[in-house]
């Protein structure tokens, strides 16, 4: 089995969206383009209210991928934890449909005697280990972030430190919004590793109000030049497109 | 990260039976042993033999461990895991729960046994987990996520062994779980692929936690911080050489560390060993007062001689007085 590219786009927010399209139907445009949505709820002092927690996990829910509300101090490994759990998730929903048409329409990984099943997920973690993932990553920084910038920045390059371990490719790109002038603004081209925004993070301004339907709209707009690009050089591209 | 729905589907009592749905094995619940992010482990019974058996209601990660265990066991002659029994499905209340059983390992945690036996057994210990990790990395695996949590020492034979093995990974590839202190990535001081030194860093910082019970966080540069924390505790002293060169990644294999080690054992008891640490054990706010109190007295030993040449000074001066007001009458 080939190892292709897993698409993520990786929301760290505090609070709940006030401007533009519903963040779930942005993440359900996502998934149905073969694009993950993970969202990670910072909550520190200030306690998240529920409906910022609903919608966190409507989007999750609707964007194909995995959502967690974290303390600032776990950050790091929530940050790290999500983004596997999402590729695991991804990979299993692909290997599952492939069962089915081994298996029959009831199967499932599930109703395979242990061993069997040992050996199904043998094949999950090696493709989660060779596979190329593309990260975007979403940094709500409207006001209240503020504080809470430095631990996003430490906890972003404790993830490219865990993913570039791995056997397969990397790619991160970081946006925040709002950005200066427009609902979202791209801070960090495609790169292997996320060591730059040492230095970016530290200036970044915050306040405004808090886009995150349009961020996420316009963050896959991205990957789309991306995937048109690269389209050209490369067939294995839509491979996990239509998984789960 | 155990959700509450896990933990009410996943919750046994004592005499509760689970049977398997392949293998139709019978084990009965004695008591719950622990539970991790991934399940519930319970101590169980069967045919008169005592087990540990995992139960989860994520039938993906708890089958990843499990083929972990198993190439595990497949590593003749290393003892460091629980040998792997079995595993097949609990159906309990219409919903099917994979689980697993492994040897049931008796002991106690590794740094309650230091605590309690004195810190002689830091290195010896260490000794015997250098010696399990030369014979798994020398058959391509690393542990991954070596902390004192997972590891047991056993009982009645003294031998460190592990309980969990849910973070080895192969060499190569990237460490499938970590705990931050013990992360080599985490403390800026190299990646997180898995090789030899990966796990040699991590048994450095185990070290480092016999001595420092309650742990401590990162501050600024990495290395300098755990340098200075090695030199402040005496229990250490005797490894400072070889925890630097462990932490640094100087160490290429296992086999170099436990060679430096059993040295360093190996010298006299005398020389640095047992008798600051006893000192350290009963009691070990003492020590640093006593220092302190070291430092207090040379200081006045210092000011008494300021003191001397002060009076000797004056009383020279005096009599120079005494005799020049002689000299001019």
């Amino acid at each position: 089995m080939e190892a292709g590219t897993l698409r993520q786009i990786l929301l760290i927010t505090d609070g709940c969206s006030n401007q533009g399209e519903d963040p779930a139907a942005m993440a359900a445009l996502a998934h149905e383009r073969g694009i993950t949505v993970n969202v990670i709820g910072v909550v520190e002092n200030d306690v998240i209210d529920e409906k910022g927690i609903k919608e966190i996990e409507n989007i999750a829910l609707s964007g194909g991928g995995v959502s967690q509300i974290v303390y600032a101090q776990q950050l790091s490994q929530t940050v790290q934890m999500v983004t596997q759990k999402a590729m695991t998730q991804t990979i299993q929903g692909v290997i599952n449909r492939e069962l089915k048409h081994i298996l029959g329409e009831s199967k499932k990984l599930e109703d395979l005697p242990p061993d069997t099943r040992g050996e199904v997920m043998e094949v999950v973690d090696e493709l989660g280990e060779t596979s190329k993932l593309e990260v975007l990553v979403l940094v709500d920084t409207s006001a209240s972030m503020k504080h809470k910038l430095p631990t996003v920045k430490d906890s972003l390059l404790d993830l490219s430190l865990s993913m570039n371990a791995r056997i397969g490719e990397n790619r991160f790109s970081v946006f925040v919004f709002p950005g200066k002038k427009k609902d979202v603004e791209n801070l960090l081209e495609w790169t292997p590793e996320l060591n730059a925004l040492s230095k970016i993070f530290p200036k970044l301004t915050t306040g405004g109000i808090t886009p995150t339907g349009p961020a996420i709209r316009e963050a896959l707009s991205y990957f789309n030049k991306k995937r048109s690009l690269r389209g050209l050089l490369s067939h294995d591209e839509q491979y996990y497109e239509d998984s789960m | 990260m155990m959700n509450s729905t896990m933990r009410t589907q996943c919750k046994l009592k004592k005499g509760d039976r689970i049977t398997g749905k392949w293998n139709a094995n019978e084990y009965t619940v004695i008591k719950e042993l622990g539970y991790g992010a991934n399940g519930v482990v319970y101590l169980v019974e069967s045919k008169n033999q005592p087990f540990a058996l995992k139960l989860s209601d994520n039938g993906t990660s708890i089958i990843s461990e499990m083929n972990t265990l198993k190439s595990f066991s497949k590593v003749h002659g290393s003892a460091i895991g629980p040998y792997f029994l079995e595993a097949d499905d609990f159906q309990r209340q219409g919903s099917t729960l994979p689980f697993y059983v492994m040897e049931y390992i008796k002991g106690e945690g590794l740094l309650e046994f230091i605590e309690k036996k004195g810190a002689d057994w830091i290195g010896v210990l260490m000794l015997q987990l250098l010696t399990s990790l030369v014979e798994l990395h020398k058959h391509g695996w690393v542990f991954g996520d070596l902390k004192p949590e997972n590891l047991i020492v056993s009982m009645p034979a003294y031998r460190v062994r592990c309980v969990d093995v849910g973070g080895t990974t192969a060499i190569g590839r990237a460490i499938k779980e970590f705990t931050e202190f013990f992360d080599r990535g985490y403390w800026g001081l190299g990646s997180r692929k898995a090789d030899p030194s990966y796990d040699l860093f991590a048994v450095a910082m185990i070290m480092l936690n016999a001595a420092y019970p309650t742990r401590f966080s990162k501050k600024g540069e990495g290395y300098m911080q755990l340098k200075e924390r090695i030199i402040q505790k005496q229990v250490l002293k005797p490894y400072r050489k070889i925890l630097e060169k462990a932490l640094l990644g100087k160490y290429i294999s296992a086999e170099e560390m436990r060679q430096d080690l059993i040295t360093i054992l190996s010298q006299p008891s005398d020389q640095s060993i047992s008798k600051t640490q006893k000192v350290q054990k009963t009691k070990p706010a003492q020590s640093t007062k006593q220092a302190s109190r070291l430092q207090q007295k040379t200081r006045q030993k210092k000011k008494s001689h300021f003191m001397e040449t002060f009076v000797l000074v004056a009383v020279i001066s005096l009599l120079y007085a005494l005799y020049m007001y002689d000299q001019l009458l």
